[in-house]
């Protein structure tokens, strides 16, 4: 990728946005209690949290690759018929506050809910208020972060390669798998890595879908929440910590998947 | 500040539009009599959540009988008002759901004299209507086999409800502990759960979707609410105005109609 220096015109905009986006996280900084920090992050819970917190998050993204990347290739590639509408529909819970989120799950996968109903009845598993309807609602939000950015990488490669592969007589599922996916590579990492942290964040949809206990649903958005309710001190800990964890991921998996320095992220 | 304002005359208009059913006699006979030198401007109420409806109505009450009066209202749970309010949100009237969070207020020196309890509320069993899973007392919220929602204890009816279970020597066993108290009424209003631990005032709040449960124990945990006029408030006249109606037999009857009790 070529290097050049910033012109005037961009470099007083980007520090700005540079300033609005890291002021808050120096507030923080400023107002951690460090003296304290020892007792605050070996309370009973923390650490609970926080293994919940990226677990949850973990399995939200995988589910959303899963999931995700097909329809991304549907809204970018295929010639099925309202596709606009498609586009639109499956981007709806980037719009939807998260809470009223949480209860549309609970109207279709809780106990009495369309599918959660005949779920319960048939198999007598009810859904809400366990690990499972965290993942489940952390995935609801995040997957249409995954979507869009894997949609926009694949509207972005050229699909001249694939017109070779499939002149060379490789089927199309063929084409996907060994043409186009590794193409969108950096595309599906970079969603993965937004889907991740809006699922590592997720507050409003699983708090309501997934309901708050120790251990099983609490996540550690839920329990900096709650934390301040008591002892803000401790929310602003509790807020670091989830914050470093993710910094810290992130950075590793951008050295992992992409190379010391990537360009693509 | 602007944008508050365009936003107060919004919600203005939406209770207006709301409430014409039955306010309109009433409206026109109090201002009638309203006086000329009364409260102007708008009058920032800081109320506790569980307050919403009952405030709402006495807001529009006040506005009724004073012209020119319009009463704006933040409601939220009480921590997070206490917070706001120590961070230097303006606001002319702060009405608690606990002691704890006013003592907030007064210890950071912001109430302008001292804050005065104008009501109570108790605890009570919501279940959803037609109680389905046959919940009797609080003994219930000890069932393995129940789905149970109640508050987290970092809130204040969490607090209570912690209480109310060693007052009665029971071990609760809930699958989720809510945020604040609508939290748990939702789960109930959607059949979620089988019993929630809440307010009173919650479960009239609910109306036909709910029931509510009343129980002995309730009595170890009476919630006190408290209400300060504040020191910086911008409108002293209209905070006195809503203070004393909310203070007043009417303000009273009020409360009581939605499930609240006399300090």
């Amino acid at each position: 990728m070529r290097r050049e220096r910033t012109p005037a015109p961009l470099l007083v905009p980007a520090t700005l946005a540079v300033a609005f986006l890291v002021l808050p996280l120096a507030g923080l900084l400023v107002r951690t209690p460090w003296t304290q920090l020892g007792t605050l992050l070996t309370a009973p819970g923390v650490g609970q949290a926080l293994r919940l917190s990226l677990l949850s998050a973990t399995l939200a993204t995988a589910v959303s690759v899963v999931l995700g990347v097909p329809l991304a290739w549907v809204l970018a590639r295929s010639r099925a018929r309202g596709r606009a509408v498609l586009r639109a529909l499956v981007t709806v819970p980037l719009v939807l506050p998260p809470v009223v989120g949480g209860v549309a799950l609970f109207l279709v996968l809780g106990r009495q809910g369309i599918v959660g109903s005949w779920l319960a009845g048939t198999t007598g598993v009810t859904i809400p208020f366990t690990t499972a309807a965290v993942v489940i609602a952390e995935t609801f939000v995040a997957m249409p972060f995954l979507v869009i950015s894997v949609e926009g990488a694949l509207r972005a490669a050229d699909a001249r390669y694939e017109d070779a592969a499939a002149t060379l007589g490789a089927d199309r599922w063929t084409t996907f798998r060994r043409v186009t996916l590794p193409l969108v590579a950096p595309g599906v990492a970079a969603g993965a890595v937004l889907c991740w942290a809006r699922a590592l964040g997720e507050f409003g949809a699983t708090i309501t879908f997934a309901g708050n206990f120790p251990g099983t649903t609490q996540t550690m958005p839920l329990a900096v929440y709650l934390a301040l309710q008591r002892d803000p001190q401790a929310a602003i800990v509790l807020s670091l910590v989830l914050l470093l964890v993710s910094v810290a991921t992130l950075l590793l998996l951008r050295d992992r998947w992409l190379g010391r320095g990537g360009a693509a992220g | 500040m602007r944008s508050g304002r365009v936003l107060a005359a919004l919600a203005a208009a939406v209770l207006t539009a709301a409430g014409c059913g039955g306010g309109d006699d009433g409206a026109a006979a109090s201002t009638a009599e309203a006086s000329p030198g009364g409260p102007t401007g708008t009058v920032t109420v800081f109320a506790a959540a569980s307050l919403t409806d009952v405030f709402t109505d006495l807001g529009q009450r006040l506005e009724d009988d004073h012209d020119g009066l319009t009463v704006q209202f933040n409601f939220a749970g009480s921590s997070a008002l206490a917070t706001q309010l120590t961070q230097g949100a303006p606001a002319d009237v702060f009405a608690s759901a606990n002691g704890t969070q006013m003592a907030v207020v007064t210890d950071a020196g912001l109430a302008d004299g001292e804050p005065a309890v104008f009501t109570a509320n108790v605890l009570q069993i919501a279940v959803p209507a037609g109680n389905p899973a046959g919940v009797t007392g609080l003994a219930d919220f000890g069932r393995e086999d129940l789905t149970l929602a109640v508050c987290a204890p970092e809130v204040p009816c969490g607090a209570a409800a912690e209480d109310v279970f060693a007052a009665a020597g029971v071990t609760a066993r809930p699958d989720t502990q809510e945020e604040d108290v609508r939290a748990a009424l939702t789960k109930v209003e959607l059949g979620e759960v089988d019993a929630a631990l809440v307010y009173a005032t919650d479960v009239v709040a609910a109306g036909d979707a709910v029931e509510g449960i009343a129980f002995p124990e309730a009595e170890d945990a009476v919630t006190d609410y408290p209400l300060c006029t504040l020191a910086a408030a911008p409108n002293p006249d209209g905070a006195r105005a809503f203070v004393d109606l909310v203070r007043s037999a009417e303000g009273q009857q009020a409360l009581e109609a939605a499930g609240f009790r006399a300090p």
